[in-house]
């Protein structure tokens, strides 16, 4: 026993190394640039594809040849990495909060069919590392000798990079700069360069963990998206923009992953998240994080006033309205599908901006309550025999509990904190969802959820969907004019302020949270009878991404932007995942081009535009003075 | 008359610092009591601990009578006490105007409320207040892009929207022009004498402590070294020494 | 062009209402709507894809089926079984198209498969390999091609139960598809040989094993045999943290699907050697059909076939079979053809059963070996799938749609 315990902490030390790499590189790059970057996990798969192609090059017998393709493949991706900043990233610092994730996101996309590509379909088996080809006996097992030297590996790149931070000029800096973003301006520092080598250097990291991987496991198109979360969990566990608590993370997270598969062989993946959970709710910044100086509204444009709809705006969502109800007469049959699509993906939107925008509570995992919509509906069709319309009403229940539980931890932190637990909730959800397979029927998910007869024809469901959708919408719209959406955007501006006349904050963000849910609930619930059945991929976290491209493609400062970003995003997708079977790339292409030409998101940039005329014709431009720290 | 506010032997350390150490006073109502002290005296701990932001390690706070040590700043709020920071602290995204319904919202217990137009509530009060501070004409504006003296004027409105009985104001002239200076303590006298409400301030400028002041505390290393009126604390030779050692006032007294 | 699509989709469309349906079938082609997810499943899907447009080519350069050319619209439904939904509706109402096909995944053929039944439209399942397709939630209108997962195991089980090997370990990817794999594995098993022991049970997470750690809670099992349900990356890091850790010394190892190309290629020269696996030794196999459709594929692509290509080709092959026997593509009479249709695929005659819609095309049972540094399956044979199937008669209770 005492041996075996010996041996998997060996392990979880091993697996812990490459997580410990891309996890800091996307700690130091969210520490100094506030990037969330999602491509993160994209150049630790360039690593690694780059390290194979490299090394298969230079002879992989070679020591030399080695190791110096896997160092290249580290700058090569470093000088990528600034590519990509310089050219796509630097243009958007200012736009809102989480902005740039979208670019981000882009870029995975795009990546995902550039490495399809260059290196075509099929799984890489990398060679063993020379010198490191073989086993050592300890304590009566075999263990793999290139396992040892990454065990090695941890430890002394935690040394180097200790060295660089505390040492160096440059580390001094992204050390500041970490700490309170403003200061770094106040230094009189060329914060340009600062940003751009940060983000190199944290890219190529990255990429080194990719590259390291190589004599360990097959180099696979799947890298960057199972690696992402990880990295994401380690980063926030150990608290962002601390590199040695990045370390601790993810030695936590691999022998949670070593001794997990001894004593719940079946719930790995629920384990790590609620480890994360755990950490998350006892030390809300993480293992070695501390509390960011600086509101986590430290960049990015004045929010602007939410201004009531004006009379063409309202005329405009009438026209919208209009189309929508009289299209059924025009278009052809199978235009209904997309359209009920499109609206069930505006209220899941709409649900989402709900707490992201006016709540200020970015949500990572808002598919979660989506997903357990649909599953409420279909558990109900199927445990309890329930007909569609109780079905209907009982699925928003299920979100709405979660909603009540999830967001009780939830409120307890802000900003990325906030972001990830509910990544770490949502990734619970799905894995019950897919691993839990005598209740939830697993990936084969739950089939025969269709309407009632009365409901079953394409044109009377599109109907059905268009109300409900446009009535829960509306709902939300009211809330947020109303003393409560007030409540919870003052709580958002300025918790201080709002403690100081009466406001219980947290309890109001609560609320939210639950509205949120119950909103995705019914969105989800019309989902799952829209498509008969439903499956774990309603809640996983690409779903969730959906939500998020969605909210900020259409603005997340305005009310309107989250259903325009639904109706162009998913419309987008849905035209180019017909016209080529490269939609990916084009996908990607675009929201980077989308991103970079509409900074605030689609409606977001028009009223700046419209508000931007109106002004220019009465005299007096206004001076805007925003105050230093809101 | 009993004060409206009674703080004893209030006490608070970080770490080994002790940011405010065995402080007394009081404050009656339609008083104005100024706190001053040099940077880092303790004065926005002691205003922190008697809103509740911050809790005490000793000592007790009695608010019309009443104990309120412990309590929660939303609490404290409720029965009666306004406050603006040192840094401002209003909700960006809304116009001045909204500023003030959201706290007439909150003090009419109507947060809760789902539906109806927050913009159309209490509209008059709010103007009301506006016009009293001066911010009448700025009401459609953003505070996010307001210049930061009618930012305090417009957390003067807020602070005194729940019709308090004590007003703290954690240096609400700091970073104003000095006529502007005057003018905000004179209409804060003026809101304070007409309404009876006590109010607890603190100043650097010394100009506007001895023009709107009825008495004066001094704060040096979280201890009180002084109070009394104007005269006295000017004369007071242990004030002498830590402004002429520190040089912060720019009264040139 | 999608907006002419869409125009000219929603002028067909309203044509379509008017005009009797024997006018719009002369001549026009016959189409066929294949759904795939071919953006996340490349290393299968491509090779799928050639294996069908290859069998396409030979159709339609034959004269097509009824004197009609066959046309295919490809989907991509990006291993989402919601998405694969909505093609499916688009498919059939704005394309017209006349029946159904692909699916990789499993909830991807399961999702077309209860759509299928709902709007009356055929489906041809092609990859998925879950039971429930032609069982549990079998229908009229979904006929499946590849072998089960149930079949793959009996198939291994044949051989496991000829092994001296009493203590077995499992491992499987924790889905559907490797808890049904181990539960068939585990039942069979101990019905062909009552003393066998099951002394642990591994279920990594999809895509994400801990090689390392899963092979030494094997090791410390101390198991006799292993029988394995992990493929593509998961199976690579499997077999490298197995071979170097020795786990795999002294033990036989049964392995689903290990022996197709899609996954043993990648091993290379790590391939380990001796396992039992089901697969497809595309270079040995010297029947007529295998060795012309892989001339042809040759000739064609410069590439040698994958299992992948073998569906794909037949697939499409068995649709056109179908559709001349029923002499028309009216999904109801199609459906009636294909009950008991016979056709040649590259492995030889195969016929789509009629008690449960499942074809009886079979696997390669053999044992892998290393060649010239690549991974190769020896000692093989062909397992038609028609002996690992359930009777009729036990199909009955299995299949509650009839
Ligand atoms: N949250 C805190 N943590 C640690 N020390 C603090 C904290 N807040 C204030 N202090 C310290 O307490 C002392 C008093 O600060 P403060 O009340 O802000 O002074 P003032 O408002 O008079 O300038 C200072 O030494 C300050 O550094
Ligand atoms: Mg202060």
């Amino acid at each position: 026993m005492i041996d075996l315990i010996f041996a998997q902490t060996l392990n979880g030390l091993a697996s812990a190394s490459s997580l410990f790499l891309v996890a800091c590189g996307l700690s130091i790059i969210f520490g100094v640039t506030r990037i969330v970057n999602f491509a993160h996990g994209s150049f630790y798969m360039l690593g690694a594809y780059l390290a194979f192609t490299l090394v298969s090059r230079f002879g992989p017998a070679d020591a030399l040849g080695f190791w110096g393709g896997v160092l290249l493949a580290a700058v090569i991706v470093a000088a990528l990495g600034a590519l990509v900043e310089i050219v796509i990233l630097r243009r958007i610092y200012q736009a809102p909060e989480l902005f740039q994730l979208l670019a981000t996101f882009g870029l995975v996309l795009m990546v995902q069919d550039i490495a399809l590509g260059i290196w075509g379909p099929e799984d890489k088996l990398g060679p063993r590392a020379p010198g490191f080809k073989s086993f050592v006996v300890l304590m009566g097992s075999r263990f793999p000798s290139y396992e040892l030297f990454l065990i090695v590996v941890g430890p002394i790149m935690l040394g180097l990079l200790w060295f660089l931070f505390q040492k160096t000029r440059w580390g001094t800096l992204v050390r500041a700069a970490t700490q309170d973003r403003e200061m770094v301006g106040a230094l009189g520092v060329n914060q340009r360069l600062l940003f751009t080598s940060v983000f190199a250097f944290g890219a190529g990291l990255a990429a080194l963990g990719g590259a390291l991987q190589l004599p360990r496991e097959a180099v696979n198109l799947h890298m960057d998206l199972s690696m992402i979360s990880e990295a994401f969990v380690v980063v926030v566990v150990g608290g962002l923009g601390s590199v040695t608590g990045a370390y601790l993370a993810a030695v936590l997270i691999g022998i949670i992953h070593a001794f997990g598969i001894l004593i719940f062989p079946k719930i790995t993946l629920v384990l790590v998240f609620l480890v994360m959970a755990v950490v998350l709710v006892i030390k809300p910044y993480g293992l070695m994080g501390k509390r960011p100086v600086g509101s986590a509204h430290a960049h990015g444009p004045v929010e602007p006033l939410l201004l009531p709809a004006s009379h063409n705006v309202k005329l405009i969502g009438l026209a919208a309205l209009a189309v929508l109800l009289l299209a059924p007469f025009v278009v052809a049959d199978h235009w209904l599908l997309t359209l009920t699509e499109l609206s069930i993906f505006a209220l899941f939107a709409a649900s989402l901006h709900f707490m992201m925008g006016p709540g200020g509570m970015a949500s990572f995992g808002h598919a979660a309550y989506f997903g357990l919509g649909a599953y409420g509906a279909a558990l109900a069709v199927k445990w309890l025999g329930m007909p569609m319309v109780p079905a209907l009403a009982f699925a928003p229940f299920l979100a709405g509990i979660a909603g009540v539980i999830f967001g009780w931890f939830c409120v307890r932190l802000s900003g990325v904190y906030l972001a990830m637990l509910t990544l770490a909730f949502a990734q619970i959800a799905w894995a019950t969802a897919f691993q839990w397979v005598d209740v939830t029927g697993g990936d084969n998910g739950i089939l025969g959820v269709w309407p009632a007869a009365w409901a079953a024809p394409k044109l009377v469901y599109y109907y059905l969907a268009l109300a409900v959708c446009v009535v829960a919408i509306l709902a939300l719209r009211i809330i947020v004019f109303a003393p409560f959406g007030y409540a919870l955007r003052a709580g958002r501006d300025s918790p201080l302020r709002s403690e100081a006349i009466g406001l219980p904050v947290m309890r109001i963000q609560w609320i939210a949270f639950i509205i949120a849910a119950v909103a995705a609930g019914i969105a989800g619930a019309l989902f799952a009878f829209f498509k008969g059945s439903v499956f774990p991929t309603y809640m996983a976290i690409p779903r969730s991404v959906d939500g998020l491209l969605m909210v900020l493609l259409g603005g997340v400062q305005t009310v309107s932007g989250p259903i325009v970003g639904a109706f162009a995003f998913m419309g987008l997708q849905e035209q180019l995942m017909k016209a080529t079977m490269y939609w990916r790339f084009v996908m990607g292409a675009s929201i980077v081009l989308l991103v970079i030409l509409f900074p605030r998101g689609l409606v977001g940039t028009a009223l700046a535009f419209a508000e931007r005329r109106r002004e220019a014709e009465p005299a007096a431009p206004v001076t805007a003075t925003p105050e230093p720290a809101r | 008359m009993s004060p409206v506010l009674e703080v004893r032997n209030l006490g608070k350390s970080f770490g080994g610092v002790r940011a405010v150490d065995d402080v007394s006073f009081s404050v009656e109502a339609g008083k104005l009591l100024a706190l001053i002290g040099p940077n880092g005296a303790g004065k926005t701990t002691c205003f922190n601990m008697l809103n509740g932001q911050l809790p005490s390690d000793r000592g007790e706070v009695i608010f019309d009578g009443r104990k309120i040590t412990g309590l929660k700043p939303r609490e404290v709020w409720r029965l009666g006490v306004g406050r603006t920071f040192q840094i401002t602290a209003t909700f960006a995204s809304m116009s001045v105007r909204e500023n003030v319904q959201m706290a007439l919202i909150s003090h009419a217990g109507e947060t809760w409320t789902l539906f109806g137009r927050a913009k159309d509530r209490h509209v008059a009060e709010a103007d009301a207040l506006l016009k009293q501070v001066g911010m009448l004409d700025q009401a459609e504006r953003a505070c996010g892009v307001l210049a930061y003296g009618d930012l305090k004027r417009v957390e003067l409105a807020v602070a005194i929207a729940n019709k308090p009985k004590l007003l703290l104001m954690d240096e609400p002239t700091a970073g104003m022009a000095p006529r502007e200076r005057i003018a905000l303590m004179a209409l804060t006298a003026e809101i304070a004498r007409e309404r009876g409400i006590a109010v607890l301030f603190t100043e650097h400028d010394m100009d506007v402590v001895f023009a709107h002041s009825d008495a004066i505390l001094v704060l040096d290393r979280g201890k009180l070294i002084a109070k009394g009126r104007a005269e006295e604390v000017r004369n007071d030779p242990a004030v002498r020494a830590v402004y002429l050692g520190s040089g912060a006032t720019s009264g040139g007294h | 062009m999608d907006r002419r699509q869409f125009v000219s989709g929603a002028a067909l469309g309203a044509v379509a209402l008017a005009t009797p349906s024997l006018l719009r079938a002369q001549g026009a082609p016959i189409k066929i709507g294949e759904i795939n997810s071919y953006t996340s499943q490349p290393a299968f899907l491509k090779p799928y894809r050639q294996g069908w447009e290859l069998a396409l080519e030979q159709v339609n350069a034959g004269g097509g089926v009824l004197g009609r050319k066959v046309e295919t619209l490809f989907r991509d439904d990006a291993g989402k079984p919601e998405d694969s939904v909505r093609l499916a509706g688009e498919l059939i109402n704005a394309e017209k198209v006349d029946l159904l096909s692909g699916g990789f995944l499993s909830n991807v053929g399961l999702a077309i498969a209860d759509y299928a039944l709902q709007n009356k439209r055929l489906y041809v399942a092609s990859e998925p390999l879950s039971d429930a397709i032609v069982w549990a939630k079998g229908n009229r209108y979904t006929f499946r091609l590849r072998p089960s997962t149930y079949m793959q195991a009996a198939m291994l089980v044949e051989e496991a139960a000829k092994l001296p090997a009493k203590k077995w370990a499992t491992v499987a990817p924790n889905y559907e598809y490797g808890q049904s794999a181990v539960k068939w594995f585990k039942e069979l098993l101990k019905k062909a040989k009552p003393d066998v022991e099951f002394v642990a049970e591994q279920f990594p997470a999809l895509g994400r094993i801990d090689a390392g750690a899963t092979v030494q809670a094997l090791e410390a099992a101390k198991p006799d045999a292993i029988f394995n349900v992990t493929f593509a990356a998961d199976l690579s890091n499997f077999v490298r943290q197995g071979n170097t850790r020795g786990l795999f010394e002294g033990r036989t190892v049964v392995s689903m699907l290990t022996g197709e190309p899609e996954y043993l290629d990648p091993l290379g020269a790590e391939t380990p050697v001796g396992w039992i696996v089901t697969g497809y030794p595309h270079a040995d196999i010297q029947t007529p059909d295998h060795v012309k459709f892989r001339d042809a594929y040759k000739a064609k692509y410069n590439d040698y076939p994958r299992l992948g290509s073998v569906v794909g080709f037949d697939t499409m092959n068995a649709i056109a079979a179908g559709i001349a026997k029923a002499g028309t593509t009216d999904n109801e009479k199609l459906i009636d053809a294909l009950k008991g249709l016979k056709f040649t695929s590259a492995f030889g005659p195969v016929e789509f059963r009629a008690s449960d819609h499942q074809a009886t095309l079979g696997a390669y049972v053999g044992k892998t070996a290393v060649k010239d540094g690549k991974g190769v399956m020896v000692d093989w044979r062909y397992a038609d799938g028609a002996k690992y199937l359930p009777s009729d008669a036990e199909v009955k209770a299995l299949r509650p749609a009839g």
